[in-house]
């Protein structure tokens, strides 16, 4: 299947000179939520912003369901709904009367019934009749959310939705999202929240300096960029690591009561076997093991420093 | 044509208005009633009849294209200006609509605001003096013209602005003095020579002279010359939004 969103060698330079996108390659699968990942003024909410032509591409093409965004800017976007980074609302107006706005806006004809679904799936039903200004921050967040989806769109744009919303919140929100995709709407979202990006995406891009250094479904990801620690709980505090065991990447902590092995799960060979034989020849007796495996943050964080 | 859209923006914009009616109806009102007091009964007292007219009579046109210009160009440009400032403007962009829509969305409900608070002038203004309109439909022709070229000017105005001062400056620097040298309450021949020649190059003359003929057909300038200098200033506001469409200037990054 044709994937709903191409990008072919996009590129924008802002007014400034800014270089926000350098040949920027990407396709987007109907019916996958994909998390951009990147560090402030990675490019991100560009990246974005010209997909739902808010911004003038400089070079290179988007189409969005098989339209181009700048040759049938309508049709493209008609499909699209977004929640920018930036809440932003009238605030003398009330939430129902914004909801229904953007439907109209978007030329579609009301259906007060469905916008009902909408409110209620973001527990904003008895806030309906409430004026903007009157929300809390964490509402007004769900109410650019219920704008967005006023107009049943086929891609939904998130751009970084769960800032400023409490734990409770952000799993109710991510409930709608699952839903969401599971009725066939595209998701894209960019998060600072590596947790969130690991849980809720198919796939991941990580984006830094305009470019995007590597799009993976999240669970590759995390296999083969995964280092693995193993944490080795000693019977009696070791003093200093004996010589046969230096050419092992091994931490002793402070008390010597612990070794922390460091070894790459993309290596042939862990080395684990090996080591614990030494461990043993030294006559060191293991009371526990514990394994663990990096967060996408590590992999992250490795990949954006390996850039910068 | 996403009309849907248009009747969105335009209905929104006109429950703006009538949520603040009484805020919006009773400043035009006090000020008609103002401009009767001081000019009508004090100036008016002494100046008998312009041109067989009574003065209070006289000057009813006048107030209400001072009302129709500041109107279209306040309503129009706080209408865009808004959601500017809010950046909910950004939803205009992302929506599958064109610039023609959201112009004749927001120059439309600014237009239909000040004929709004031009009939209450109207009604206001015939608690003071008779009046009889000799040629309604022109009367109507002209307040239509001259709020829908306005409000485009105003639209232009409220793009451009980038607070709430600039926003502000055009109408108080240039209109308003426009109006009060365009003959509202005198006719351009009561002044001396030199000035009856300057105020002939101020375009607010034409307006109000065109619309004083469709009251009371005495005219300052020929009624044809009216109607063809509002149309010119209707078309430049036209061009200058058309280029402003095409290079996206002040909208777009
Ligand atoms: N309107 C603008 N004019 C000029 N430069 C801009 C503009 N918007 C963004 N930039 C620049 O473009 C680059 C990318 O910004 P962008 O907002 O896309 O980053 P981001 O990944 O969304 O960051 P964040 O995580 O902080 O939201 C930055 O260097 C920023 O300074
Ligand atoms: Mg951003």
């Amino acid at each position: 299947m044709a994937p709903i969103i191409e990008i072919k060698n996009l590129t924008k330079t802002y007014g400034s000179g800014t270089h926000a996108l350098d040949h920027v390659n990407l396709n987007i699968e109907k019916g996958e939520i994909i998390a951009l990942l990147g560090p402030n003024g990675a490019g991100k909410t560009t990246l974005i912003s010209a997909i739902c032509g808010m911004i003038k591409i400089s070079s290179g093409t988007v189409t969005v369901g098989g339209f181009d965004v700048e040759k049938e800017p309508r049709k493209a976007r008609a499909q699209i709904g977004l929640v920018p980074q930036e809440i932003a609302l009238d605030i003398f107006e009330t939430v129902w009367n914004s909801v229904r706005l953007t439907r109209g806006l978007f030329g579609r004809k009301p259906d007060d019934a469905y916008l009902e679904e909408v409110l209620k799936s973001l527990s904003l039903w008895d806030k309906k009749d409430a004026k903007n200004m009157a929300l809390s921050g964490g509402m007004k967040r769900r109410v650019m959310i219920a704008k967005a989806l006023s107009h049943q769109p086929k891609v939904l744009f998130l751009d970084e939705p769960t800032a400023g919303v409490d734990v409770a919140l952000r799993r109710d929100m991510w409930d709608v999202v699952r839903k969401l995709r599971d009725s066939g709407v595209t998701i894209i979202l960019t998060t600072h929240y590596i947790e969130e990006a690991e849980e809720m995406a198919d796939r991941i891009g990580v984006i830094n300096g305009g470019k995007i250094l590597l799009v993976e479904n999240t669970a590759t990801l995390m296999q083969s960029f995964g280092r693995k620690t193993l944490k080795l709980s000693l019977v009696e505090p070791l003093a200093e690591l004996p010589a046969s065991l230096s050419d092992y990447d091994l931490q002793r902590s402070q008390d010597g009561l612990t070794l922390t092995y460091t070894y790459d799960t993309r290596a042939e060979r862990s080395g684990i076997t090996r080591m614990i034989a030494d461990l043993a020849a030294a006559s060191i007796s293991v009371r526990d093991l514990e394994s663990h495996q990096s967060s996408l943050e590590d992999v992250f964080l490795t990949l954006v420093e390996e850039t910068a | 044509m996403n009309w849907l859209a248009i009747k969105s923006i335009y209905i929104s914009e006109m429950k703006r208005f009538f949520r603040t009616l009484s805020q919006s109806i009773l400043s035009p009102v006090l000020s008609t009633v103002l401009y009767f007091v001081v000019f009508g009964a004090a100036i008016g007292g002494r100046i008998q009849e312009v041109g067989g007219i009574s003065y209070g009579a006289f000057i009813v046109p006048g107030l209400i294209m001072l009302t129709v210009l500041q109107q279209s160009l306040s309503n129009a440009s706080f209408g865009i200006y808004f959601p500017k400032f809010t950046g909910t403007i950004f939803e205009l962009f992302t929506a599958p609509i064109s610039f023609v829509e959201i112009l004749i969305g927001y120059v439309g409900s600014a237009a239909s605001k000040a004929m709004i608070i031009a009939f209450v002038t109207l009604i206001t203004a015939t608690f003071f003096v008779d009046l009889q309109i000799a040629h309604p439909f022109w009367a109507l022709g002209f307040l239509v013209l001259t709020a829908v070229s306005f409000s485009l000017l105003g639209f232009i105005i409220g793009i451009w602005a980038s607070n709430f001062e600039q926003l502000q400056i055009i109408p108080l620097l240039v209109v308003t003095p426009l109006v009060f040298l365009g003959g509202a309450f005198y006719s351009a021949d009561m002044l001396p020579g030199f000035w009856e020649t300057v105020v002939k190059f101020n375009p607010v003359l034409y307006l109000i002279s065109g619309f004083r003929w469709a009251f009371f057909e005495v005219s300052d300038v020929p009624v044809g010359v009216s109607l063809a200098a509002i149309s010119i200033f209707l078309l430049l506001c036209i061009s200058a939004v058309a280029w402003i469409f095409k290079t996206g200037w002040r909208l777009k990054e």
